[in-house]
């Protein structure tokens, strides 16, 4: 029975983070896979989210479920600017390019908070009700992880209706899948691309708010998760929600597994198990055809 | 000794171009010049300038994989860091302490790493190579995290025994006059080496396979075999230059295989201009002065001066300062002459 009670918490502390980094990563996979764009910058809407959540709550007085609002609406709005300001004209360039203009443009966002709110961590104040425990039954565990796994769950169901069920989703999926096919058939990939960049912009924006309680909230949160969120997408395949669901979902319980019993080569292990993934299936472990 | 081409296609520009850039010209002199000028005028500058002249090294190791073969990588301080722990640990463990004959042993190892790395890594492209590259040198930090025993973990090595250069010279911290030189040369060796390979037939493959990959397998090049062994060249470059700065610091840290370092000479790379050779030793030196003078006073606007000038290099800059002026002295030629010159591009 204890070890029953273990496996549980594990589990759930497992899957609470696993859907941080979904919620993260899922914009990043969309706009790699639709352009094929190295945007190294993603983890800096997080960073760019997170702030604008944790400054509304704790000095604008704003509630935790308005502020995640605001943060998405913000990031969103940012990220429309840099995308048709600076990504748009290197859609064709080349990849050394878009990754020197995406480090570029992190290091330009790590200075500005630095600038703004200094280099200390941001911590963000959960409201009453968020925390403690909740008895589920078998087990008793923190109530801001099951709110997580359930707010996860909540937007992977609706990003999979989106994807799945609606004109926008079935263009981003063919655009892809094969982009000069969608584009010879008049979907208009640029404002495709312009909606799927702010909307998953925005989502990293909720995952940078959301998971700020335990992967902390710095200027250097960007290049910290960095590899973390790569390594979600790379496994999860380009261009795919339920990959990158189920990478995010594996990825978080075997950090958290691994960090519990093998605290000092858990991470290595990570590293190795997705060099060798990728080896073996380059497009990722859910993704489609190799491209 | 080539035949000599034949008569006539020589009068064209481009012709003249391809067949006289190998030649070593004037200007090619002032770099060495200004390091000796350096070692001579500022000698409380040595410390840096040593820094400087190992961070060459390391662009350069980077340009001929990146700026040639055309593989971005995100990982090369993989190598780096291999060269300056086989020279930290040998030398700690008390079993081998000679410096060149360590350099020797960093190159070897980092080659190594290169060749196991890149026999499996080559095989992708893209955005899948660029995550691979990340990951193996990820991996790697986190092994000289474990093996603490041996790497002094996060803290490293420090006080890493060094005996003196030809049983004479010692490498003195303080005073780093022996470290200077000692750079100095093996960066004038590898240099001649690197030069030599990319105009030789080897190295114009490489510019084939960056500028044309499947034309260069329609033609029948062994694309993989070329690119794999560029990898490993470049990786053990960099394995000197790490097991030089191990022994030019006496110390060896987890930072000499980090993301940091491996962003960073990208950037200095980027800056100079790739597949340049000198692009390395601009960047490096533009890069290396404003850091040096900047980032302790300033870190934070350091560090957004930085990034917007990426930002810029990205969008409109594609080669770096040497890009720039290339273009800039080409319209001025075509000014004055009135007739077109031949294409930047060619180089």
């Amino acid at each position: 029975m204890i070890f029953g009670v273990d496996v549980a918490s594990m589990l759930l502390g497992g899957v609470a983070a696993g859907m941080v980094l979904f919620i993260v990563s899922v914009g990043l996979s969309l706009t790699m896979g639709l352009m094929g764009f190295v945007n190294l910058a993603h983890g800096g809407f997080a960073m760019l989210g997170g702030y604008v959540i944790v400054q509304a709550m704790n000095h604008w007085g704003m509630g935790f479920a308005v502020a995640l609002v605001l943060g998405f609406v913000i990031t969103a709005a940012v990220s429309v600017v840099l995308e048709r300001l600076l990504y748009s004209r290197l859609y064709r360039a080349a990849e050394l390019d878009q990754v020197l203009l995406t480090v570029g443009l992190v290091f330009v966002m790590i200075a500005s908070v630095t600038l703004l709110l200094g280099p200390e961590n941001q911590p963000l104040r959960l409201p009453l009700a968020l925390q403690g425990q909740i008895d589920l039954g078998i087990v008793k565990y923190r109530t801001y992880s099951i709110v997580l796994i359930a707010t996860g769950l909540l937007l992977a169901a609706g990003l999979w209706l989106a994807f799945e069920r609606t004109q926008i989703g079935a263009q981003i999926r063919a655009a892809v899948d094969n982009r000069r096919m969608a584009e010879s058939l008049g979907i208009n990939i640029a404002r495709l691309f312009t909606i799927t960049f702010a909307a998953g912009s925005g989502l990293a924006a909720l995952g940078g708010g959301l998971g700020a309680e335990f992967l902390g909230l710095d200027p250097q949160y960007p290049l910290k998760y960095l590899v973390y969120f790569l390594i979600v997408v790379a496994v999860g395949g380009l261009g795919r929600v339920t990959g990158v669901f189920y990478a995010a979902l594996l990825i978080g319980v075997l950090d958290f597994v691994l960090k519990k019993y093998l605290p000092q080569g858990g991470t290595a292990f990570i590293y190795g198990f997705t060099i060798l993934l990728l080896l073996w299936r380059p497009q990722g472990l859910f993704g489609g055809q190799a491209r | 000794m080539t035949p000599a081409p034949p008569s006539g296609v020589l009068n064209r520009p481009a012709a003249l171009v391809l067949a006289g850039r190998h030649r070593i010209r004037l200007w090619e002199t002032v770099p060495w010049t200004l390091a000796i000028a350096l070692y001579v005028a500022f000698p409380k500058y040595l410390a840096f300038g040593t820094e400087l002249l190992i961070t060459i090294l390391f662009a350069l190791s980077l340009d001929l994989v990146l700026g040639y073969a055309g593989i971005v990588t995100l990982g090369h301080a993989a190598f780096f860091g291999a060269g300056a722990y086989t020279v930290g640990i040998l030398a700690k463990q008390g079993l081998w302490s000679e410096p060149i004959t360590g350099l020797l042993l960093a190159a070897a190892m980092a080659a190594a790493v290169g060749l196991g790395s890149g026999l499996v890594l080559l095989r992708t492209r893209g955005l899948t190579l660029l995550m691979l590259t990340l990951c193996t040198m990820a991996l790697l930090e986190e092994a000289a995290n474990l093996a603490h025993v041996y790497t002094g973990g996060f803290d490293g090595l420090d006080s890493v025994p060094i005996t003196p250069l030809f049983g004479r010279f010692e490498f003195n911290p303080l005073y780093p006059t022996t470290q200077y030189l000692y750079v100095l040369a093996v960066l004038f060796a590898c240099f001649a080496f690197v030069r030599t390979l990319v105009y030789s037939p080897f190295g114009q493959s490489l510019t084939g396979i960056r500028e044309n990959l499947l034309r260069m397998r329609a033609v029948g090049a062994p694309v993989r075999t070329r690119l794999v062994l560029c990898y490993t060249l470049s990786a053990a470059i960099a394995g000197i230059a790490g097991g030089i700065w191990a022994q030019a610091n006496a110390y060896v840290n987890l930072g000499t295989l980090g993301l940091d370092r491996a962003a960073t000479v990208l950037i200095i790379l980027a800056l100079g201009g790739h597949g340049r050779l000198y692009g390395a030793f601009i960047g490096a030196a533009a890069y290396m002065s404003l850091s040096h003078f900047l980032s302790k006073v300033y870190p934070t606007g350091w560090q957004l001066g930085l990034g917007l000038l990426l930002v810029v290099i990205a969008l409109f800059a594609n080669n770096g300062i040497l890009g720039v002026v290339e273009t800039l002295a080409h319209t001025l030629r075509r000014r004055r002459t009135g007739t077109p010159a031949s294409p930047p591009g060619l180089r």
